[in-house]
C-alpha cells in the first residue's frame, strides 16, 4: 500500500516537474534570444519577467477557442495532447536517483517504473508523439498544415532509426535495456560515462534528437519562412499553447533521457561529488541539454528538406551502424 | 534596357568564372523538371503568409516540395503615387517619393530630382553633388544591412536580423543628424540638398566608418563560414544574365550574373563620375553571389563616403536658378529676392519646360528610373516610376520555378523586393 501511495507521489513529482520546468523554459527561451540577438526579452510580468509564461498562460485560456468549420473536430481536438502525454510518460522510466534510497523515515526508489524494457517504452513513446503532428496537420485540412504533417511523418521516420541505433550501442556497453541498470553501469568519475566510449552515438542522438523535437535547423515541420506556422497553422488560443507547451515537455524529456543514457544520469561528474543528491546532478544536466538546443536554435539556420533527409538517410544512418557493428566487436572481442 | 556586354577584360581568377553555357546547363541541373504525373497543390504564398516580402502574393503550384507553377499578384499596396504626383508640384513629390521604398528613401528622392533636373537642364552644384553622393551611399549600406538581416532570416536563422538592426542603427542616426528623419528622408531638392552638413558629421561619419567595415567583415565570417547557408544559399535561384535581360532584372541581382553594369558607373550622376570605386561583380548568379554582391558594395560605399568626406568642395547647396529651385529658409527670411522666389515656388511651382525625360538612377535594390512628361507647367502631365521590384516581382515566375519550397522566400528575397515601390 505504501507503495502505491509512493507511487502516485513520485507520479506527481516528476509530472509537475516536467510541466513547471517546461513552463520556465518558455520564459528562459525567450530571455535567451533577449540575450542572443541584444535585447531584453520579457521584463514586465515579475522579477526579470519570470511570470511571462503564466501571463501568456492566462491570456491564451481567455482566448476563444477556435475551432474552424471545416476540419475534423475529434482529431483535431486531441492532437495537442497526443504530442506531448506519450513523451512525458517516458520521464517514468528515468532514474532520479538510486534504488531503496532514504528519504527521511522512509525507503524507497526514486524512479518511477524500474522495469528492463525502459529502453523499448522511451523508443515507442517517442514514436507515437508524431501522431500529435500528423494528426494535427491531417485534421486542420489545411494545406501548410498538411505539408508540416508529411514533412513531419517523413522527418521523424528517417531520425527515429539512427536515434536508436545511436542508443543500441550503449545498450551493448551496459548489456541491459533496463535505465536503472545503465545509470549504474556508469559508476566513477565523468570519464567512466558512456559518452566517451559512445562518442559518435553521443553525437548522432543529439542531432537525430533536434529533429525529434522539430527544433532549428530541423524545424521543418513548422518552418515559418515556408509554411506559416506548419503543422499547428489552424490552432490558436490554448491548443495552440500546447502545441508550443509540448515542445518544451519534449525537450526535458529529451535531455533526461540523453543525460541517462549518455552523461551517467544522477551521478555526480567526480564521485566525491556524490554527497550532492542525485536530482540535482540531473536537472543540472537537462539544462545543460537544453542549453545546447536553445543556442543552436538561436544560431544556425535551416535545413532544406532534400537536405535533411540527406543527413539523416547518408550520413547519421551510416554512421550509427559503423558505431554499432564496431561497438559490438569491442565487447566481443 | 541597352544589352550589357559580355567580354570586359577578365580578372586574375578567370578559372572560377562560369561561362553562360556553363549557367544554362547549371540552373538546367539544379531546378527540378516538371514530371507529366505530377499532382498539384495550389496554395497562396502571401500576401498573409508571415515570411513573403510586403504584400505580394503569389499563388504557386506544389508538386510535392517543389515549385510547378508561380502566378505573383502585386498591386495590395497601390496608392496612386503616379496618379497622385499628377496633381502636385515638382517640389511637392518628393516627400511623395520616399513614400516608394521606405527603406532606401534618399535613393528615390534622388532620382526623381535628378529626372526634374535633366529635363530643365539645372546645373547641380558640386557639393550638393557631394553630400547627394554621401547620402545616396548612406542609404545604400542601410538598405544593404537591413537585408542582410531578413536575407538571413528567410534561411531560418532568426537571431542575425538584430545584429544587423544593430549596425544598421548608425546609419539611421547619420541620417538623422544630416537631415532630421530616420526613414522618409525628403532630403534632395531640385537643384540641391535640403541642408548643408551639421558641424561634426564629417568627424561622427569617419568614426562610423572605421568601425562598420570591421562589423561588415564579422559578418562574413559569421556567414561564409556557416556550412548550412553555404548549402542553402549556393546554386538555388540560379538567374543568368541573359534570364535578367530578359526581365529586366536589374542591380546587384544582374551584377551576380557577371554582368558589370551599374548605372554610377554607366551613367553617372551626382559626384560619382569623381569618384574612384570598384563595380561589385559576381559570376554564379546564385542566391551566395548575389550576397557576396552586396556585402562588397558596402565596403565599396563606404570607400565612396570616405573620398566624398575627403574631397568634399565648399560652395552652394542649391543651384541659383530662381525659376526652378526652392530657396533656402534662411536666406527667404533675408533678401526680398528670395522670399519672391520662395512665394513662387511654393503657390505656382518650379517653371519647368515641356518635354519628356527618362533618368535612372542606381538604387541599393536596381535602376529606379522616371519617365517625366511635362507639358510646361508646374505640374508633371504624366509621371510614370520605372521601380526595379515591379520587375523584380514579375520575375518570380521564371525564378522559382522548379525550386524548392523551402527556397522560395529565400530567393525572392535575393533580388531585394519592396513592395512599396512595386505597387506605388
Amino acid at each position: 500500500m505504501t507503495q502505491l501511495i509512493f507511487l502516485v507521489i513520485k507520479g506527481c513529482i516528476v509530472f509537475f516537474f516536467c510541466v513547471g520546468l517546461a513552463a520556465m523554459l518558455i520564459w528562459g527561451e525567450r530571455k535567451f534570444a533577449g540575450f542572443m540577438q541584444s535585447r531584453l526579452g520579457p521584463t514586465y510580468a515579475g522579477p526579470g519577467g519570470v511570470l511571462q509564461t503564466f501571463g501568456d498562460l492566462a491570456k491564451l485560456l481567455r482566448k476563444e477557442d477556435l475551432t474552424p468549420d471545416w476540419v475534423d473536430k475529434p482529431v483535431y481536438k486531441i492532437a495537442p495532447y497526443l504530442l506531448w502525454v506519450p513523451a512525458a510518460l517516458s520521464m517514468s522510466v528515468i532514474p532520479f536517483g538510486p534504488l531503496d534510497a532514504k528519504i527521511f523515515a522512509w525507503r524507497t526508489d526514486l524512479v518511477i517504473a524500474n522495469f528492463d524494457a525502459g529502453v523499448v517504452l522511451f523508443l515507442a513513446m517517442g514514436s507515437l508523439a508524431i501522431y500529435g503532428i500528423v494528426f494535427a496537420g491531417w485534421a486542420s485540412n489545411s494545406r501548410w498544415s498538411l505539408m508540416g504533417a508529411i514533412r513531419s511523418g517523413a522527418q521523424m521516420i528517417s531520425y527515429e532509426l539512427p536515434m536508436g541505433f545511436a542508443l543500441v550501442g550503449v545498450m551493448i556497453l551496459a548489456g541491459s535495456m533496463n535505465l536503472v541498470e545503465i545509470v549504474d553501469t556508469q559508476s566513477g568519475n565523468f570519464w567512466n560515462w558512456y559518452w566517451l566510449p559512445q562518442l559518435v552515438g553521443f553525437v548522432i542522438f543529439f542531432i537525430a534528437s533536434i529533429a525529434e523535437l522539430n527544433r532549428t535547423p530541423f524545424d521543418l515541420p513548422e518552418a515559418e519562412q515556408e509554411l506559416v506556422a506548419g503543422f499547428m497553422t489552424e490552432y490558436s488560443g490554448m491548443r495552440w499553447g500546447i502545441f508550443m507547451f509540448a515542445e518544451y515537455v519534449n525537450m526535458i524529456v529529451m535531455s533526461a533521457i540523453m543525460a541517462t543514457f549518455f552523461l551517467g544520469g544522477w551521478k555526480a561528474p567526480f564521485e566525491a561529488w556524490n554527497v550532492v543528491p542525485g536530482f540535482v546532478w540531473l536537472i543540472l544536466k537537462i539544462m545543460f541539454f537544453i542549453f545546447l538546443y536553445m543556442w543552436i536554435r538561436w544560431t544556425i539556420p535551416r535545413y532544406r528538406y532534400n537536405q535533411l533527409m540527406d543527413l539523416g538517410w547518408k550520413v547519421l544512418m551510416p554512421l550509427a551502424f559503423v558505431n554499432l557493428v564496431v561497438t559490438a566487436l569491442v565487447v566481443v572481442i | 534596357m541597352s544589352a550589357p556586354s559580355q567580354d570586359q577584360a577578365p580578372p586574375a581568377f578567370t578559372v572560377l568564372r562560369p561561362t553562360l553555357e556553363e549557367l544554362r546547363d547549371r540552373k538546367a541541373r539544379t531546378r527540378q523538371p516538371v514530371r507529366d504525373d505530377r499532382e498539384v497543390l495550389t496554395v497562396s504564398m502571401g500576401p498573409h503568409h508571415p515570411s513573403m516580402h510586403g504584400v505580394f502574393r503569389a499563388v504557386v503550384d506544389f508538386d510535392g516540395e517543389v515549385v510547378v507553377a508561380v502566378r505573383p499578384e502585386v498591386g495590395n499596396l497601390h496608392r496612386g503615387v503616379e496618379k497622385l504626383a499628377e496633381s502636385l508640384t515638382y517640389h511637392q513629390i518628393i516627400p511623395l517619393t520616399d513614400r516608394l521604398h521606405y527603406v532606401a528613401s534618399f535613393a528615390q528622392n534622388h532620382g526623381f530630382c535628378e529626372a526634374v533636373e535633366k529635363l530643365i537642364g539645372l546645373e547641380v552644384p558640386a557639393r550638393a553633388r557631394f553630400i547627394r553622393t554621401i547620402a545616396h551611399e548612406m542609404t545604400r549600406i542601410s538598405n544593404h544591412l537591413l537585408w542582410l538581416g531578413i536575407h538571413i532570416m528567410d534561411f531560418g536563422a532568426i537571431t542575425f536580423q538584430q545584429i544587423c538592426f544593430r549596425e544598421r542603427e548608425y546609419m539611421m542616426d547619420m541620417f538623422e543628424m544630416l537631415c532630421g528623419a530616420r526613414l522618409t528622408h525628403s532630403f534632395c531638392r531640385i537643384g540641391g540638398v535640403a541642408k548643408d552638413l551639421p558641424d561634426g558629421f564629417a568627424e561622427r561619419m569617419r568614426g562610423a566608418l572605421d568601425f562598420l567595415p570591421t562589423r561588415i567583415s564579422e559578418y562574413e565570417r559569421l556567414i561564409d563560414q556557416n556550412r548550412i547557408f553555404l548549402k542553402r544559399a549556393k546554386d538555388i535561384g540560379i538567374f543568368t544574365s541573359e534570364d535578367c535581360a530578359a526581365w529586366r532584372v536589374t542591380g546587384p541581382a544582374l551584377r551576380a550574373a557577371g554582368v558589370e553594369r551599374d548605372l554610377r558607373r554607366n551613367e553617372p550622376y551626382a559626384a560619382y563620375p569623381e569618384i574612384e570605386f570598384e563595380v561589385a561583380v559576381e559570376y554564379e548568379a546564385d542566391v551566395y553571389a548575389r550576397y557576396r554582391v552586396r556585402m562588397r558594395e558596402m565596403q565599396e560605399s563606404i570607400k565612396i563616403i570616405r573620398q566624398c568626406l575627403d574631397n568634399m568642395p565648399d560652395g552652394p547647396i542649391l543651384a541659383k536658378d530662381a525659376a526652378h529651385v526652392m530657396p533656402r529658409k534662411k536666406d527667404v527670411m533675408r533678401s526680398a529676392a528670395a522670399m519672391v522666389q520662395d512665394f513662387m515656388q511654393v503657390f505656382v511651382g518650379p517653371q519647368v519646360p515641356a518635354g519628356e525625360v527618362y533618368r535612372s538612377v542606381e538604387t541599393p535594390h536596381g535602376e529606379l528610373g522616371f519617365h517625366v512628361v511635362s507639358d510646361g507647367s508646374p505640374k508633371p502631365q504624366r509621371l510614370h516610376i520605372a521601380t526595379p521590384c515591379f520587375f523584380h516581382c514579375q520575375a518570380t515566375t521564371p525564378m522559382w520555378e522548379g525550386e524548392m519550397l523551402a527556397d522560395v522566400v529565400g530567393i525572392f528575397g535575393s533580388v531585394d523586393v519592396c513592395l512599396g515601390s512595386c505597387d506605388r
